[in-house]
């Protein structure tokens, strides 16, 4: 025992040894990246690259995300993508948010959910300095204007009529046209015209901002619990004026924002979102509402979660059950300094959280150059982990078999090798179903574990719907009760093979 | 010489107490040999010494022309080379029969010569239910180890052993865990096998089967050869104090 104890105590020890410079230098200790898309190429004040430091990309949206990351304790990680394919970027999941001037329009709500606005402010309409008679959109009749493509000034535009529109890709080409005289009036988000219109001095501002909008943070449908970090996070920044601040400093800050910011703090106006989102939470429900609603999670866990916990379970046991086997030949019949290593390698799979085993092969590989995706890393850690587990129910399978059975076999001109392969391991084989079917229940069970890992399976959908609906009991009973009958068929299986393999033995007891 | 085995000096000890001390003794070929003596004097050690199950210490053990000399310093690769092709040459058969119970009978009998030498399932099928018949289990190839009696265990052990066409088979006690009504079957086929020109040695406490079939029988005790010499000598003019105390018990 003692012996063990100290054994143990080594391993432990040069665990952390080999792990101290390799966890401080890594990105396990740093938070969790937040992943946002924007395109730079849209400019000031949103997104550019840094006019002193081309290589580096500034705007108030990059100080919003770093302090909003820096509330949700996870670190801001910048993603370049196309403006008009933003959101097609965020539903491939390339980031986790899309954070680059977005208007929250109702058409965009049925592609993504939104946070919360962040900022409010109009449409600018801007003229040349001398021109007098535009100041409204009715004055736009008949007149040449200029716009960003797919932006709310083109919609609002083309709501109007009675006027020739071109869209533009860049704000710059829009108001160089407009000094040029090949446009009468350009229409364009109030911030933008404050950096490319307002300091040209052969232009000028006309009329009041046109229409109210407000821009929001866009999150995957399927991901309500992370909407709820963001609202979470932006209100805080709004609440301690960090965002006030953000924004003064870029020269943005303006009534609507203002506004919009009272109403948000004093908890009177939430986003459409935030709306349907606490209504699940308050909302008493019946009954009958209570189970239609658990009959409509159904589908949700059955379809995204159970297949890829199934998926995972079976290719781990695989994986497990041939390293297992491996290690216990290895054990059993290599020269000394194999032996000891696949000992070492059980003693430390076993003596060591599956948890901890899972983060650094996810998190921690990749400072060495292996990069596993999360359903590889999921197989190969529940794998790694319960070969541990089967080398040794294999190695008390293989001594288990008779002395004379090698014999046997040795004295017919086999090798050791295909001793082994014909006699020995068929024989273990038989001996440790029981256990392995044991070992694959429990590994089908510990495989929830790997929704830490952004595996999304039984576990992590469970995780989305109770956080959503914030019902842990109901929707956790409903999980257990999958997990339980999808483990079932298994532990039917190990008790028939165990009752099978009794009966054999006592025809055999000669 | 014509002799088939041929062993000089063998000896062997266990953690310092020797089980066998210096023993020497030659076979002809078609000769069945049967070794007696009291529990514990050796008689399995020396045989596992002759298939090379039982690594000995000192001495030689020849059979056909290939020779397992402790002098001659082989290295690990070439020695183990040299055990398996003295093992293809000599069948070994065992008191608790060791048949492979995850397969039937048949199964049993071609996996060595399928496996070892390389036979196509089909001569190797062939051939199997040819010596299963002779041994008398042409009815129960497909039956497994357990579903079997002792006796007919045996038998598909000794039908085992002799598909790999050995030159000399050793059986050690292969009736003594056998119900007493079924020990016949299994000398019967021994018997059968002298008949045809196996060459056999073979360790017993069947005085009567050893004083019919056996064309010598040797004496151990202690770890040596006390005495040898044709049945008749040995059952009824015993020169060894020890070998009449022997006899006696069983006789
Ligand atoms: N693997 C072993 N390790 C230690 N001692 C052994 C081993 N095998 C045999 N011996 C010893 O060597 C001696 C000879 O044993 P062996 O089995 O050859 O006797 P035997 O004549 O076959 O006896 P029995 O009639 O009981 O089968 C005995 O004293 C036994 O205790
Ligand atoms: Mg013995």
């Amino acid at each position: 025992m003692k012996k063990n104890y100290l054994c143990s105590l080594l391993i432990l020890t040069s665990i952390f040894l080999i792990g101290f410079p390799f966890v401080t230098t890594s990105r396990a200790q740093q938070p969790l990246e937040l992943k946002w898309g924007g395109d730079a190429e849209g400019g000031a004040p949103y997104l550019l690259p840094n006019p002193k430091n081309p290589r580096e990309i500034v705007g108030f949206e990059v100080d919003l995300m770093t302090s909003l990351a820096g509330q949700m304790g996870r670190k801001s990680v910048f993603t370049q993508n196309q403006w008009d394919g933003l959101i097609p970027g965020l539903q491939r999941g390339n980031y986790d948010l899309v954070v680059n001037g977005l208007e929250i329009t109702s058409d965009r709500k049925q592609q993504v959910d939104f946070s919360i606005p962040y900022y409010a402010t109009g449409e600018q309409l801007s003229v040349r300095t001398g021109e007098n008679s535009i100041n409204s959109l009715a004055d736009l009749k008949g007149k040449i204007v200029g716009t960003l493509k797919f932006s709310l000034a083109q919609r609002i535009l083309e709501r109007t009529g009675g006027m020739e529109i071109r869209s533009y890709e860049n704000q710059n080409n829009a108001y160089d046209d407009l000094v040029l005289g090949r446009l009468d009036a350009v229409l364009m988000d109030w911030p933008i015209a404050v950096y490319y219109s307002k300091p040209n001095p052969k232009l000028k501002f006309a009329g009041p901002v046109i229409e109210q909008m407000e821009y929001g943070i866009a999150v995957n449908k399927n991901n309500p619990e992370l909407l709820k970090q963001v609202n979470e996070g932006l209100l805080h920044l709004i609440k301690t004026g960090e965002l006030r601040r953000i924004y003064e400093k870029w020269d943005i800050w303006n009534d609507e924002t203002g506004r919009l910011f009272t109403k948000l703090a004093s908890g009177e106006v939430h986003g459409q979102v935030y709306e349907d989102f606490t209504q699940n939470i308050t909302k008493q429900l019946t009954w009958s509402e209570r189970l239609r609603r658990y009959a409509g999670y159904l589908p949700v866990l059955l379809i995204q979660g159970a297949p890829m916990t199934l998926l995972i379970s079976l290719l781990g046991m695989a994986f497990a059950v041939a390293l297992g086997l491996i290690l216990a030949l290895i054990y059993l019949y290599a020269p000394q300094p194999l032996s000891w290593l696949s000992r070492a390698y059980v003693e430390i799979f076993r003596g060591t959280p599956l948890l901890i085993q899972l983060y650094l092969i996810f998190y921690g590989l990749p400072n060495i150059g292996i990069k596993l995706s999360p359903i590889v890393a999921a197989v190969v850690g529940l794998g790694l982990n319960y070969a541990a587990y089967e080398a040794e129910n294999y190695r008390a399978g293989i001594q288990a078999i008779p002395r004379g059975q090698m014999e046997a076999a040795l004295s017919l001109g086999m090798t050791r090798a295909q001793m082994l392969r014909y006699v020995i391991v068929p024989q273990a084989m038989r001996l440790v179903i029981p256990p392995v079917t044991n070992d694959f229940i429990a590994l089908f069970k510990d495989s929830s574990i790997v929704s830490v890992i952004t595996m999304v399976e039984l576990t992590k959908v469970y995780g989305q719907l109770a956080s959503t609906y914030y019902d842990y009991i109901g929707v956790g009973l409903l999980t257990a009760g999958i997990y339980f009958l999808m483990g079932m068929p298994f532990v039917r299986l190990a008790r028939w093979v165990e009752i099978r393999l009794a009966t054999e033995r006592r025809v055999e007891g000669v | 010489m014509n002799s088939l085995i041929s062993v000089s000096n063998l000896q062997k000890s266990f953690g310092g107490s020797a089980a066998l001390s210096g023993i020497s003794f030659d076979v002809q070929v078609s000769e069945l040999t049967v070794i007696i003596g009291p529990s514990g004097c050796g008689k399995s050690t020396l045989l596992r010494c002759l298939n090379g199950l039982e690594l000995f210490d000192g001495g030689m053990v020849r059979i056909g022309d290939i020779t397992l000399d402790r002098k001659a310093n082989l290295s690990h690769g070439d020695f183990n080379n040299l055990l398996r092709n003295l093992r293809e040459e000599v069948g070994m058969v065992f008191q608790s029969f060791n048949l492979f119970p995850h397969l039937t009978v048949l199964e049993n009998v071609v996996l060595a010569p399928m496996v070892v030498r390389k036979v196509d399932r089909r001569s190797a099928e062939e051939k199997a239910r040819e010596i299963l018949n002779k041994v008398g289990l042409g009815e129960r190839l497909q039956h497994y180890p357990s579903q079997l009696s002792g006796g007919q265990q045996q038998r598909a052990a000794i039908a085992r052993a002799l598909a790999m066409s050995p030159k000399v088979m050793l059986y050690d006690e292969p009736t003594s865990a056998l119900d007493p009504g079924l020990v016949g079957e299994v000398l019967a086929i021994m018997r059968k096998l002298d008949d045809e020109g196996m060459t056999q040695v073979v360790v017993t406490h069947e005085m009567n089967f050893a004083r019919d079939v056996a064309d010598r029988v040797i004496v151990l005790a202690e770890g040596e050869i006390i005495e040898s010499g044709s049945p008749q000598e040995i059952f009824t003019a015993p020169r060894d104090e020890r070998t009449r105390n022997f006899l006696q018990r069983y006789l």
